[in-house]
């Protein structure tokens, strides 16, 4: 990325930090269509990709011992811990980054290169992923359109500036594609392959681990597209916030108009 | 004469109510989703055919869903400007497709392996039971919280089923609301594409 591109994306991201409205949990859950038309097709366009190439790779990487898939899900998350960990630096959630970053070192060492989950039984906490998507959203920023994107999926106006802003803040990303780190920490060997090796392989992970509920949700929805619109800003926003969805935050208005009819 | 007329009126006494409290559940959330988790349980591990097993599940779900409560809350404002009849023929369809809908996503799952873990009184009205879906070679393991909807501390009624964090009561509102607005707001082509779903 040339320095211009950064200092640009910088400006940006601190622009939306300063000036971005103060929303309702309610108001980030939502997102207006805006290229729905569009959106629908570029679902379509997916799904016949997903059963014609990612779902029987998927299918085929569960025929994996479980040994070997489980080690490879560890892998590709701990590299994956390491945008977690920018992530939680920008958010201010300093506890939640020493927790990351303890996870981190333990696996890596004890734990074989992140095969092995050694950090759990250590106390450190398995937390859920972080982006930069999420951390806009813990900024303040609203969530935009919401479209889906071929090959990418379901997103929004800020998680689509966010997938752009990982690419500068994931260090495993910067490893494998700025040759100007490779004389200082001898990662020669560490191609810019690498990490779309790794992207690859967490995604197959993902789509293994949810080819039935995938395929359930397709089988049981009237309107397919609405379901996944629905599911993707309902995990959105409970990653944002760090709470999940339940009981005491739900905008119980219309349960009680219903009960006092 | 008198004694056998007795014994007669005692016997019936003790099978009514030994099938009534065979039938209710327990008032207490928690144990409330332990007595349906185990008799949802007992019907998915049967050899009987998916039918059956459908049919077994819907009488579980009638008995415990707020069924006429769901039909409601996914209509959303909807429900205010349609006619009484439209609203009848509504909650008709709402309840087959609710049950087609519910009993086949359950019948994939031939054996679940599922913990009750706790329960959270959030107010007077509900209480949330914390479960996990246990993990198996194939699947990860799910938290599935149970939104029960506790206005008659006797009967207690399941309203929402929080799958990681994902409430499915908002997804099937937001699902119908879709519906409409691609559609002018037209009740009728909810119901057409709720009949379509029914009779597949």
């Amino acid at each position: 990325m040339s320095k211009r591109l950064k200092l640009i994306f910088s400006v940006l991201a601190i622009s939306i930090a300063i000036y971005a409205p103060q929303l309702s949990a309610e108001e980030k859950y939502t997102a207006n269509e805006c290229f729905e038309r569009f959106s629908r097709g570029t679902l379509k366009f997916n799904q016949g990709l997903d059963k014609a190439i990612f779902k029987p790779i998927a299918k085929g990487y569960r025929a994996l011992p479980v040994p070997i898939r489980s080690g490879t899900s560890n892998f590709v998350n701990n590299l994956r811990s390491l945008l977690t960990f920018s992530n939680n630096v920008l958010q201010g959630d300093f506890k939640g980054a020493g927790n990351t970053a303890g996870r981190f070192a333990i696996n890596t060492t004890v734990g074989i290169l992140g095969f092995f989950d050694p950090a759990a039984k250590m106390g450190f906490e398995k937390k859920g992923r972080e982006d930069f998507g999420q951390t806009l959203g813990v900024w303040g920023a609203d969530t935009g359109c919401y479209f889906i994107l071929p090959i990418l999926g379901p997103t929004t106006t800020r998680d689509a500036f966010g997938l752009v802003g990982n690419v500068f803040i994931d260090p495993f990303y910067q490893l494998t594609h700025n040759t100007e780190t490779d004389i200082v920490i001898g990662n020669e060997n560490l191609s810019e392959h690498n990490y779309y090796y790794y992207r690859g392989t967490d995604a197959v992970d993902f789509r293994s681990k949810n080819i039935e509920s995938l395929e359930s949700l397709e089988k049981n929805s009237i309107d397919f597209y609405a379901s996944i619109k629905s599911l993707y800003l309902q995990n959105r926003s409970q990653k944002i916030s760090n709470s999940p969805i339940s009981g005491k935050s739900q905008d119980d208005s219309d349960w009680e108009e219903i009960d006092n009819q | 004469m008198k004694r056998i007329i007795l014994s007669f009126l005692l016997l019936f006494i003790i099978t009514i109510s030994v099938k009534q409290s065979a039938l209710a559940y327990s008032s207490d959330p928690k144990k409330f989703i332990e007595e349906i988790i185990e008799e949802a349980k007992v019907v998915l591990s049967s050899g009987s055919s998916q039918d059956i097993k459908a049919k077994e599940l819907s009488k579980i779900a009638i008995k415990t869903v707020d069924v006429q409560g769901l039909a409601y809350y996914t209509l959303g404002k909807k429900r205010k400007e349609i006619n009484p009849e439209e609203l009848e023929k509504y909650k008709n369809l709402f309840e087959k497709y609710f049950l087609k809908s519910f009993t086949s996503r359950l019948t994939d799952y031939s054996d679940p392996k599922i913990d009750v873990l706790s329960s959270e009184t959030v107010s007077d009205k509900y209480t949330i039971v914390k479960t996990m879906l246990l993990k198996t070679s194939k699947k990860p393991e799910v938290k599935i919280d149970w939104r029960v909807y506790t206005k008659n501390p006797e009967k207690p009624l399941i309203r929402d089923l929080i799958v990681e964090g994902l409430s499915l009561a908002r997804t099937q509102k937001e699902e119908f609301a879709s519906i409409l607005s691609s559609n002018n707001n037209d009740i009728n082509v909810l119901f057409e594409t709720l009949e379509n779903f029914i009779n597949k």
